[in-house]
């Protein structure tokens, strides 16, 4: 990777990038699983490709699981 | 389905009649509103929201996800606690509300067009700005010619101005899915220009190119 690293990352684009509707549909799902410590984005490889490449979509997933967690 | 004995309690408790239910309905209510709260305070550093607005807007998540949550309770299938499920709306809903409140007092507006801030946005070091040009005015060169006019302002307005996505998805009417996938054509449509001008390196499996 060059200096350019961070314009980089954000023009590479997953395949697997499932979009944010469906990675919003099943987010309690995901976030359960995570909070079980259970290999979530193996078992959703698009939805773990979205949250890594979604600012949004990423901020619920924290959140959502923040309030799981220690809400 | 098999529940867990919590959402087992809750799903009880929200179906019961009189009293039990009420109760159920003000706990979880109370749950939503400390959620909301916590969640817009944790968003602070993008969304800066303090005082009675906070208050106002949390109260408000909370009510909105409390209807969605008791108007969908049928649809809850036990895939996940029900407490992760009803959480789900109200982290959404504080989304969707931070969205609208940017437009209380933006920063930037619409079309501004800042590109001469698209090196910062990137954590470009100012001593590369220079190296870095070329590079930058063959992304500003797609933007303007290869991307339709839609494509051309949603792309301006979240990468080149910084304007949060659900504030540009809440101002154009549109869904943040909608707004998400212009995006994403346009990085695979920008990388593969800086890659056919050397700009950059294909790198196996790492983009679908």
């Amino acid at each position: 990777m060059s200096d350019f690293g961070a314009l980089e990352k954000f023009l590479r684009t997953d395949p697997r990038d499932v979009g944010c509707d469906e990675a919003m549909a099943i987010l309690h799902i995901y976030v359960d699983l995570v909070a079980a410590g259970e290999d979530a984005a193996g078992r959703y490889p698009g939805v773990a490709a979205h949250l890594l490449a979604c600012g949004p979509c990423g901020a619920d997933f924290a959140g959502l699981l923040l309030a799981v967690t220690h809400g | 389905m098999d529940l867990d004995e919590e959402s087992s309690v809750w799903l009880s408790r929200l179906a019961s009649r009189g009293g039990e239910r009420q109760a159920a309905e003000r706990e979880l209510h109370a749950r939503l509103v400390r959620i909301a709260v916590a969640e817009i305070r944790r968003r602070s550093a993008s969304t800066p929201v303090t005082g009675q607005e906070l208050d106002d807007i949390a109260h408000q998540a909370a009510a909105d996800a409390m209807l969605a949550i008791l108007a969908k309770l049928g649809d809850f299938r036990g895939e996940s606690r029900f407490i992760t499920w009803a959480y789900r709306f109200v982290i959404l809903e504080v989304s969707a509300k931070l969205g609208r409140h940017y437009w209380r007092n933006p920063p930037v507006v619409l079309d501004a067009g800042q590109w001469e801030r698209l090196p910062d946005r990137f954590g470009i070091d100012p001593v590369r700005h220079a190296e870095s040009a070329a590079m930058l005015a063959e992304v500003r060169r797609v933007v303007e010619d290869e991307l339709t006019e839609h494509q051309r302002r949603v792309f301006v307005a979240i990468v080149v101005d910084g304007i949060p996505l659900d504030a540009l998805a809440a101002d154009l009417g549109l869904r943040r899915n909608a707004i998400y996938k212009v995006i994403f054509d346009a990085r695979r449509k920008i990388r593969r220009a800086l890659i056919a001008n050397q700009y950059l390196t294909s790198q196996a499996g790492s983009s679908d190119e």
